[in-house]
């Protein structure tokens, strides 16, 4: 009986430890070690061919590890088999697929696949497709196709849920929609394993966040305290009758109320910054932040 | 936990059922394979007939008699093997068979709904075929249950082995686009050879040596020996309808294509790793 194993052995949806992935020209993956919490939103961040597909697609069961071990839902990804997969959604990148059918033809089709699936009518409700129930795949937009895929991938109400870069090439209101979906999908207790290139995306979505490079994990932790406290260190700059001044400080507050004082109110140019994500991530992964950009035009998308 | 692994799944059965339907639907809304598949045959019967139709086939035989057992078998070949070859390869290129693999859909269902098309399309289109012929070409229809018995077996195992030969080969194609240019061109020359635009017996001895290697020319053969008027096997190469060679060399094709289907086919694309 594998069923007794699931969920005894150990509380993590996704426990993996010294995953190996070679190619015949590369080392995809380089001893990675990752685990998610049921009921958690995991973002793994990393630039494209840092090894984040390949190890999404070993936990999905599409390819075969190496070396290593690795469990989803108590369950070695190379041995699924369909009770296991009824038990996850998958999200994959591409999505070009039967483009003659309509959004409810598909999504209630995709419905019997499953033994207990959500109902196909709250599941196109809940990615905002009711007025495109009766549109052909190939007429929906971008956006929306991408909130078919997750239709798709969620009607079979999974444990586990795998986004792999789901907003890639959104619109920001679409980006806005597609979040709150997320964000429902967690309060249902719907464990969730995101890629992403988009680092607010993370930011906003992630409980915890892994970064990838080079095929293998180079951090993890919240948003909040990626890369260490140090790393999180404010910037205060004002315009001096030197020129741009910029200290480095633990108080920025204390800095502020002294600037204040000394300018007699207010001080020109007074800007407070904190390293945003990008910057932090773009450090842990070798590329340094270009430092004279404002992070508020820049986060966007790291190729 | 356990309440949530015990639970059953869909039979395959049902599964594959949806998936016919589903086919079905889709094949009749794209207007490419409508026209290159389900519509071909029966174009080039009207205009083969309207070509021909003072040219004598000895033995009282009109052209559209003459090409409407071609035609018929024809139409098996691209509603089993060239549909097939073609949709299979552009959903592996579209990564609908990687999503599918991502369900619990059993593999089996899939193919029962590849089955479930290949049968539908290719009986909605020997009706129309015969519709047509019997009605506006004034083709004689055979009444003798005999030879619709023949009929029956050689429509069974042309779809089955056309079917095999159809999901082995769609892995041939490196991308959806090209599936169209390198399947339907190995389609149209096996036409050619096997007697399906031409009467048989005036193709060129080793054209004909070769066609015998491949199913179509048994196909288009058995079904000759269907809708032709008895004792017209005098006109064959070898002077009879050889419907148990064709029984055999179909067979083996089935059998060969099975186990090369099993083989070889693949969810992912081949650059997927």
């Amino acid at each position: 009986m594998d069923e007794r194993l699931d969920g005894m052995t150990t509380d993590e949806a996704v426990r993996v430890r010294g995953l190996v992935k070679r190619y015949p020209d590369k080392v995809a993956v380089n001893g990675v070690d990752l685990d998610i919490h049921r009921g958690e939103v995991f973002a793994l961040l990393g630039p494209n061919g840092a090894g984040k597909t390949t190890t999404v697609e070993i936990l999905e069961g599409y390819r075969r590890a190496d070396l290593g071990e690795v469990t989803v839902l108590g369950v070695d990804p190379a041995r699924g088999d369909r009770h296991w997969r009824a038990r996850l959604g998958i999200v994959s990148q591409t999505s070009r697929d039967e483009a003659e059918l309509s959004v409810a033809e598909l999504v209630n089709h995709f419905a019997g696949y499953y033994p207990a699936p959500r109902d196909p009518d709250e599941v196109i409700a809940a990615v905002g497709l009711d007025e495109k129930r009766r549109t052909r795949t190939r007429k929906l937009s971008g956006g929306q196709r991408r909130r078919l895929d997750v239709a798709l991938g969620v009607i079979g109400n999974p444990e586990l849920l795998f986004l792999d870069e789901p907003t890639t090439g959104f619109d920001p209101e679409a980006r806005r929609q597609f979040w709150a979906l997320i964000e429902n999908l967690r309060t249902e207790g719907t464990t969730i394993l995101l890629t992403t290139h988009y680092l607010d995306e993370a930011e906003h979505l992630a409980d915890r966040v892994g970064v990838i490079a080079d095929g293998q994990m180079v951090e993890v932790g919240t948003p909040e305290t990626l890369g260490g406290r140090g790393a999180r260190t404010a910037r205060v700059s004002w315009l001096s009758p030197d020129g741009m001044r910029e200290v480095r400080t633990d108080e920025p507050t204390a800095e502020v109320a002294r600037l204040m004082a000394q300018y007699g109110g207010e001080v020109p140019e007074l800007e407070v910054r904190r390293p945003s994500l990008e910057d932090i991530y773009l450090e842990l992964i070798g590329r340094p932040a270009v430092a004279a950009e404002p992070t508020s035009l820049t986060a966007g998308a790291v190729r | 936990m356990s309440a949530v692994a015990t639970t059953t799944l869909p039979s395959p059965l049902k599964v594959g059922l949806s998936r016919t339907r589903l086919e079905v639907k889709q094949f009749f809304r794209e207007r490419e394979q409508l026209i290159f598949t389900f519509f071909f045959p029966i174009i080039f019967l009207a205009i083969f007939s309207a070509v021909f139709s003072g040219t004598d086939f000895s033995g009282g035989v009109t052209a559209a008699t003459y090409f409407t057992p071609g035609m018929i078998a024809s139409g098996i070949f691209l509603t089993s093997f060239q549909s097939l070859a073609i949709t299979i390869a552009m959903e592996r290129d579209e990564d609908l068979l990687k999503r599918l693999r991502g369900t619990p859909m059993s593999p089996q269902s899939y193919f029962i709904g590849k089955i479930g098309l290949v049968l539908t399309t290719s009986i909605l289109q020997f009706g129309l075929l015969l519709a047509i012929a019997g009605l506006l070409l004034g083709v004689d229809i055979p009444t003798e249950p005999s030879k619709w018995l023949h009929f029956l077996w050689i429509f069974v195992l042309g779809t089955a082995s056309g079917s095999v030969l159809g999901i082995a080969f769609s892995v041939v194609p490196k991308s959806g686009k090209a599936a169209s240019a390198v399947v339907t061109p190995v389609v149209l020359l096996l036409q050619f050879i096997s007697g399906v635009y031409f009467v048989y017996s005036s193709l060129p001895a080793w054209m004909r040596t070769v066609s015998e290697f491949f199913p179509l020319k048994w196909l288009a053969q058995g079904m000759r020996s269907v809708f032709l008027p008895d004792g017209y096997e005098v006109n064959e190469p070898g002077g009879s309808w050889q419907l148990g060679t064709g029984a055999i060399v179909l067979s083996i094709w089935l059998v060969v294509g099975l186990v090369v289907a099993q083989r070889v086919f693949r969810w992912t694309r081949r650059d997927a790793g």
